[in-house]
């Protein structure tokens, strides 16, 4: 029982709320919002420190003890993700405060970021199937508000697509939940895990996982992506930057929690499954990002490549790819919003997010086109970057589980991956300057900071690689023994 | 009782998709609010439909009595499918005035928007 597991939820919820009585004070919003997320970084930090030192922290609300009641539960995977949303979400806040047009701040456009960090928090620490939808909600109903605020012609069409999709996706989770629940009578992931441990993973509770399984990849855009790319680049620089970190990964959490605390017993039907959704995503995605001449496009399907990347990790199911499934979630988080941001500050000072009218940008911003250099060989997985321990630690297991094509699949994105990401950095930043200084389109004033705030966090964590891996560890290691999770809960009963 | 809720909500779920698959705005938003109608229905009639006592545990009875979770969960579902109706409902008809369109073909881009 402890209390402080609520923070990460409860501090942006509230901040959100009484943001909105503020409504006309812009300057206020701006630095009690930026506050309200660094004090839920410093509360996930506080947390992730007792987790390594007492193990997952449980919280019962109201007292009511684990099948019964709701629980919070914050084990060391959900604390990784957490204090990553937070840096995330802060660099994202950084560059919405500086680009965000008064017209929409002024019709809250902070609480509602506040919201999704809720929701997202709230997703990652849930221990509970249905709280899990009702978080789920709380995030995506703030990201529809955010994918549709300030009506340009291209949001409404892409927003309604985005919403549509989402809604039906609830619907079936609902329905997957409905079934869950007539044939256990329990919601409690935990109990779940136990019951369904005792009685076997028949045939039906297998045709309820592969509905999880639609249901997840819909939100996660793995394999089920159709609607990702145009969504992701119809809204504002900053909010699609954290829609792309943040949005796909609740998804995946939900995969990995399912998939290795509830379903695990018939690797051969889900995670074969998952296998093979997770190639045909990196290939698509692979080919989308390739083809594609419009930078906020390659961006979005770098997202759906990553997606796929990360999920093989999953599907091969060995704790070598899972420890390097979360090095490599963690550091997707990063570097995509980080990849956002720059992109966004590229099409500002171009004014086009066509590559092939941009070009030369690196003399008169040279701080901005070596982030991006940076930025593109995290991505693709070049050491002593972020995304090089991932990489190689899921590429290993995944060889000694013997999947040999998904591991050749999973190089053969990340050279599509670098391929697609190199292409905006050789045709815009190299080349011919078109544009000088002052016929620019906009400044970058004020905007290089959280881009530098991000790339530091990406180079950190490559260099830190061996500080963060106690924790990583520790995180792969409760996903793979289900058992210390259920103990957590259900108190030996 | 449980059958005749089977077939009620698989004709639920065939009007809903029928509906959620037509091109006009309007009659997509209804279909989802029917396809939710189905998933609420659905899960009340998993929680087992019992007739007899509230889901309050009296001494020295231990009579059935109604699964209460279902319904609570139900309530949740309501409330969260009422508030994205509302905003579809705002979407669609900000997209008509904005953009005079109501069908999902009208919506469609031009390639170098």
């Amino acid at each position: 029982m402890n209390n402080l597991v609520i923070l990460p939820m409860i501090i942006p919820l509230l901040t959100g709320i009484i943001l909105v009585i503020f409504r006309r004070n812009i300057p206020f919003q701006r630095w009690i919002s930026l506050f309200a997320i660094l004090s839920t970084a410093a509360a996930a930090i506080y947390l992730l420190q007792m987790i390594s030192r007492y193990g997952i922290q449980v919280l019962e609300i109201g007292g009511w003890e684990a099948p019964y009641g709701i629980v919070l539960v914050a084990d060391m995977f959900a604390g990784l993700l957490i204090l990553t949303t937070s840096i995330v979400s802060a660099g994202c806040l950084l560059f919405a405060i500086a680009t965000v047009d008064l017209e929409r701040e002024k019709f809250y456009f902070y609480p509602f970021m506040l919201f999704l960090v809720t929701g997202v928090n709230g997703s990652f620490l849930t221990g509970d199937l249905f709280n899990l939808f009702v978080c789920f909600e709380v995030m995506l109903i703030s990201s529809y508000v955010l994918i549709s605020f300030g009506g340009t012609k291209v949001q409404f069409r892409e927003s309604i697509k985005y919403v549509l999709i989402n809604v039906i996706s609830s619907t079936l989770f609902l329905l997957g939940i409905g079934y869950l629940y007539a044939v256990t009578g329990t919601l409690n992931m935990a109990h779940l895990s136990v019951l369904i441990a005792e009685t076997g993973q028949s045939s039906l509770l297998t045709t309820v996982a592969i509905l999880f399984l639609v249901v997840f990849s819909l939100k996660s855009a793995l394999f089920l992506y159709f609607w990702l790319p145009g969504a992701y680049s119809a809204p504002p620089t900053a909010v699609a930057a954290i829609f792309g970190a943040l949005l796909t990964k609740v998804g995946i959490y939900a995969l990995f929690r399912v998939f290795t605390l509830i379903f695990y017993h018939h690797p051969e039907i889900t995670h074969l499954l998952l296998a093979v959704m997770a190639a045909l995503t990196m290939l698509l995605g692979g080919i989308g990002a390739v083809s594609q001449w419009d930078i906020r496009k390659i961006i979005a399907y770098n997202v759906i490549i990553a997606v796929g990347f990360i999920v093989s990790g999953l599907a091969v199911f060995t704790s070598t790819a899972m420890v390097g499934a979360i090095y490599y979630l963690i550091h997707d988080i990063i570097v995509k919003g980080l990849l956002f941001l720059l992109g966004g500050v590229m099409i500002g000072i171009a004014g086009t997010s066509k590559l092939k009218e941009m070009s030369g940008l690196i003399r008169n911003h040279p701080l901005l086109g070596w982030m991006f250099f940076i930025a593109v060989l995290a991505l693709a997985g070049i050491p002593p970057l972020s995304g090089f321990a991932g990489k190689v630690l899921m590429t290993r297991g995944i060889l000694e589980a013997e999947f040999y094509w998904l591991a050749a699949i999973g190089l053969l994105s990340s050279l599509m991956v670098l391929y697609s990401v190199m292409k905006i950095f050789v045709s815009g930043f190299w080349g011919p300057t078109y544009l000088r200084s002052e016929q620019e389109k906009g400044t970058t004033s004020g905007l290089l900071f959280p881009c530098m705030f991000l790339t530091a966090v990406s180079v950190g964590l490559g260099l830190g690689v061996e500080g963060i891996h106690y924790y990583v560890e520790y995180a792969a290691n409760g996903l793979m023994n289900p058992d210390i999770y259920i103990k957590a809960v259900l108190k030996g009963s | 009782m449980e059958t005749l809720m089977a077939l009620l909500i698989g004709v639920l779920f065939a009007v809903g998709v029928f509906l959620v698959l037509s091109k006009n705005l309007l009659k997509i938003i209804l279909g989802t609010s029917i396809l939710a109608h189905g998933t609420h229905l659905l899960i009340l009639t998993m929680g087992g439909l019992k007739k007899g006592m509230p889901p309050l545990l009296l001494k020295g009875e231990d009579l059935s009595y109604t699964d209460p979770l279902p319904q609570a969960l139900i309530l949740t579902a309501i409330v969260i499918n009422f508030a994205v109706t509302a905003f579809l409902l705002v979407l669609v008809y900000r997209i008509y005035q904005d953009l005079g369109a109501d069908n999902i073909e009208q919506l469609r881009g031009t390639a170098d928007e």
